[in-house]
């Protein structure tokens, strides 16, 4: 390395303390120019932690800070934007009710004179979305966007600050294949231009086309950094977790003579057309599709959450077609909404409120004269936290406190609150690490073996892949192909990510 | 598995009704309940008699609106960030006593300048009032007290200032000019309290929609989590919001002041109520990061309007009372399902 030239981002001996918890201890950290520097670690490693204090988020506790060899100390967004760094936070930091190109500006309006040049805004934003490729009209309000979209119009907002050091925390946990392409293609732009950049994410296989190196975190303290090229995906697991994890994805066993529980017959609305589905006992039904495929909105309409124009939804043989959610919900579905921070989450309560809300409802809950039995309850939302792998020290803390992954965690421990016999995951691991997911889908498997049936919806394909016994395939809003056993195989649902209409079995 | 073929039946022509119900619906979306308000009430009252609709009627409907458009384009800023001022009858009652004690106490030292002593009063009310923003910015934006609580707070505190100052007793004796001018002077034939409101309507939406400080009114309201990760300077945005807010209640308190020609420390008493009606009617949403300049400007219109209305069709201003609550919380509970279906699924 050059020694003439400083690093572009040298941070010594950082620590950063919250109330009662030491998020990082003493981590060095450094980035050169053109460089793509990944952040790797189980939930709650400190990975955000330490990108929030380079992006003047948070002030260290102790440690200090070099940008370009020049020491800073950096007190706002606003300050580390001035000084090239450009962040894509795992919490959005979209506003709902502005348009896309209204967003995109935010806090770097252009001006011409005292004023705000709107056209030139829209020129813009057109340009930056069409050169990324993200197919989104940059005049929509944010709060009409799927949570994907969000995160392109995340993702565009920071591309457009020609930052030198740009920080993507988790970019793709709810894109597909085809935007996560884009997104690399830009990234290796950004290198050749000599920006640094730090990315995080769970999805090893993902990064490693990218990554130059791996900085990999542990409760709080940085365990080494590696090349990307010279360590194993074992080792980098291994260096994460302290011990070795040899398998993911179980091999979950199939009922076969399942009941079907519930059918949709020609669903019609927004984003899905003339849809039918049979949802089967014992069996782990997976959907894959692009974003806007409709994938989710058709399990959306299904609970009440939005219209269904036409079509006919049964739930053992009852027809229930616009029953309100709650009636869904008691029913006997389950349903892990995608977007844990607007729908699926009470953010300012602690994780075992959250999950003792569920408990609730539940027969055998109530005490003597109706009242709910407090301490039954939380014994069993404490069990609950323990299926889930919640630390027993997290399950006391406020949610929106708690890292990402260990958030959805708290999502996931809802759902075990009552039996119910169909649950339906939309996206249940975004943000979640390798060990966590491996317990999640035994989670997964444990309900499926037990006679219910399971609906993973997901933009992570080997997740879909590996758990479902039947998966169908969505495009533009229709079922292009339904795949068992052994056609469940990348190439054959990549090619129908793309089908017009249509048909196969 | 069942195979479908594809089938588009959705593209027959909408029949008459269809497309007005369409149109109702679109209008409601961009605009919510005024237009609708606005109609009925047009249709009612020139009914009842046909006064109503006469030029002079409206002209003075015109001028009597001036006071709560300022105001109520003061309320839709901090309403815009998610929040709300109670105290902008507080920031009127001190812009008037202030003020007249101000030019009475001045205008015999310098007697040949009445228009000066005119401008230094003026100004001495608009830095009360630029106290009472300041007041209110700082606990909210600063410290982070609820607005309910601080502005609940820094109205009793004004209150009782300009009670104190004045004992109660209207101030009299300000220069004639000061009411010739300000309070029943017009320029080009058009009054002046009018040529002023349409000024700070110009001036706020082009503050609103075209500058800086705008944008990030709207985006501190929508989130300000978000707006802060956005670089927002969020905590000085809420501070000027408030500023701004009670130097508009000011400016027409001072119009008030001319009008009324004495200091009174019981003006604007139901004037925090009003503006927030008129912003709400006005598509404002109390949640925050919603709300236009010029629909604002027709919701507090259509208050005054009301009232003049109601007032032609000779209903007491008691019944008055109940209507205008009533209406506030229709409008509002109107305001819930327009926000469903703007943020919800389109
Ligand atoms: N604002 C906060 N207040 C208190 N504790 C916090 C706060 N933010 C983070 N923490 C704690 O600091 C630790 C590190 O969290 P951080 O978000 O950096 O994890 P992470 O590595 O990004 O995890 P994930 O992969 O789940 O996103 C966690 O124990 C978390 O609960
Ligand atoms: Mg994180």
């Amino acid at each position: 390395m050059d020694d003439t030239n400083p690093p572009l981002v040298e941070m010594t001996q950082i620590s950063k303390e919250f109330p009662g918890v030491k998020a990082l201890d003493g981590v060095d950290f450094m980035l050169q120019r053109g460089e793509v520097h990944v952040l790797f670690g189980e939930n709650g490693a400190g990975k955000s932690t330490l990108i929030s204090v380079l992006s003047g988020l948070y002030r260290p506790t102790s440690g200090s800070l070099r940008i370009d060899g020049e020491e800073v100390d950096l007190r706002s967004v606003h300050d580390a934007a001035k000084h090239g760094i450009g962040t894509v936070f795992q919490e959005f930091s979209l506003i709902p009710t502005l348009r896309v190109f209204e967003n995109v500006y935010l806090g770097r309006e252009l001006k011409r004179g005292p004023l705000t040049d709107r056209r030139a805004m829209v020129e813009g934003a057109r340009t930056l979305f069409r050169d990324l490729g993200f197919e989104i009209d940059i005049r929509r309000r944010v709060s009409t966007l799927s949570r994907a979209e969000q995160q392109m119009v995340e993702i565009a907002k920071v591309f457009l600050a020609k930052a030198q050091v740009l920080i993507l925390d988790e970019p793709t946990a709810s894109l597909t294949e085809k935007e996560t392409r884009k997104l690399f293609a830009f990234i290796a732009k950004a290198k050749a231009d000599g920006v640094g950049i730090i990315y995080i994410s769970h999805r090893i296989q993902e990064f490693r086309e990218i990554a130059d190196n791996i900085s990999v975190l542990r409760d709080g303290r940085l365990i080494g950094t590696v090349s990307a090229r010279d360590t194993s995906e074992k080792a980098l697991v291994e260096l994460m977790t302290g011990r070795a994890i040899d398998q993911i994805y179980p091999e979950i066993g199939r009922q076969s003579d399942g009941r079907t529980l519930m059918t949709l017959r020609q669903m019609h609305g927004a984003g899905f057309h003339g849809v039918d589905i049979d949802v089967r006992a014992g069996e782990v039904l997976g959907i894959a599709g692009l974003v806007g495929s409709g994938k989710s909105r058709i399990w959306r309409s299904v609970l009440g959450l939005q219209p269904i124009r036409s079509g006919t939804v049964t739930l053992n043989g009852r027809d229930v077609t616009h029953a309100a959610t709650r009636h869904m919900l008691r029913g006997g579905v389950y349903y892990l909404p995608p977007d844990r921070k607007s729908e699926g989450l009470q953010l300012a309560a602690t994780a075992r409120e959250n999950i003792k809300l569920s408990l609730l409802g539940r027969a055998g809950m109530a005490g003597r004269f109706g009242f709910v039995a407090p301490r039954r309850i939380k014994a069993l939302a404490d069990k609950i936290g323990e299926r889930v792998g919640i630390a027993s020290g997290h399950m006391g803390r406020i949610v929106s406190k708690l890292s990402g992954g260990n958030q959805q965690k708290v999502l996931f421990g809802k759902g075990f609150g009552e039996e119910r016999d169909i649950y339906i995951f939309d996206e249940p691991t975004v943000g979640v690490d390798m060990g966590t997911r491996a317990a999640l889908y035994r989670l997964i498997k444990e309900i499926a073996e037990a006679g219910k049936a399971v609906v993973v919806i997901s933009s992570d394909l080997p997740e879909v892949m590996n758990l479902a016994h039947r998966l169908l395939v969505f495009s533009k809003g229709r079922v292009s192909a339904e795949l068992t056993g052994a056609e469940i195989a990348e190439e054959n649902v990549l090619k129908h990510f793309f089908a017009e209409t249509g048909i196969q079995s | 598995m069942t195979i479908q073929s594809s089938q588009t039946r959705d593209t027959e022509a909408p029949r008459g009704p269809a497309i007005l119900l369409a149109a109702i619906r679109s209008v409601f979306l961009r605009v919510g309940v005024l237009p609708f308000f606005l109609v009925v009430s047009l249709i009612v009252f020139s009914l009842i008699s046909n006064q109503f609709l006469s030029i002079q009627n409206l002209t003075n409907v015109a001028r009597q609106s001036v006071y709560l458009v300022l105001v109520s384009l003061g309320q839709m800023l901090v309403l815009i960030t998610g929040g709300f001022d109670l105290s902008v009858g507080t920031a009127i009652a001190m812009t008037s006593v202030v003020s007249a004690l101000a030019m009475v106490a001045l205008a015999p030292l310098m007697p040949d300048m009445i228009w000066l002593v005119i401008l230094l009063g003026a100004g001495a009310g608009l830095g009360a009032a630029l106290l009472i923003g300041c007041l209110n910015g700082l606990g909210i934006a600063q410290f982070d007290v609820s607005p309910f609580i601080m502005t609940l707070g820094v109205q009793s505190v004004g209150a009782g200032i300009a009670l104190f100052l004045t004992g109660g007793v209207p101030v009299a004796g300000l220069p004639y000019d000061f009411g010739n001018f300000f309070g029943f002077g017009r320029v080009l034939g058009v009054p002046v309290p009018v040529m002023i409101a349409l000024l700070a309507i110009v001036a706020i939406w082009l503050v609103m929609n075209r500058t800086k400080l705008g944008s990030h009114i709207y985006a501190v309201g929508g989130n300000v989590r978000a707006a802060n990760l956005s670089g927002v300077n969020t905590k000085r945005v809420l501070f000027l919001a408030y500023v701004l807010c009670a130097l508009l209640a000011s400016l027409a308190g001072l119009l008030l002041t001319a009008r009324v020609e004495s200091g009174e420390s019981n003006l604007g008493g139901t004037i925090a109520l009003e503006s927030i009606a008129a912003c709400v009617i006005g598509g404002v949403s109390l949640r925050g990061g919603l709300g236009r300049v010029e629909n604002v400007v027709l919701g507090a219109f259509f208050i005054v309007l009301l009232k003049n209305g109601m007032n032609i069709a000779q209903i007491g201003s008691y019944m008055q009372m109940v209507l205008l609550g009533s209406l506030l919380v229709l409008a509002v509970i109107l305001d819930q399902f327009r926000y469903r279906m703007l943020v919800g699924e389109s």
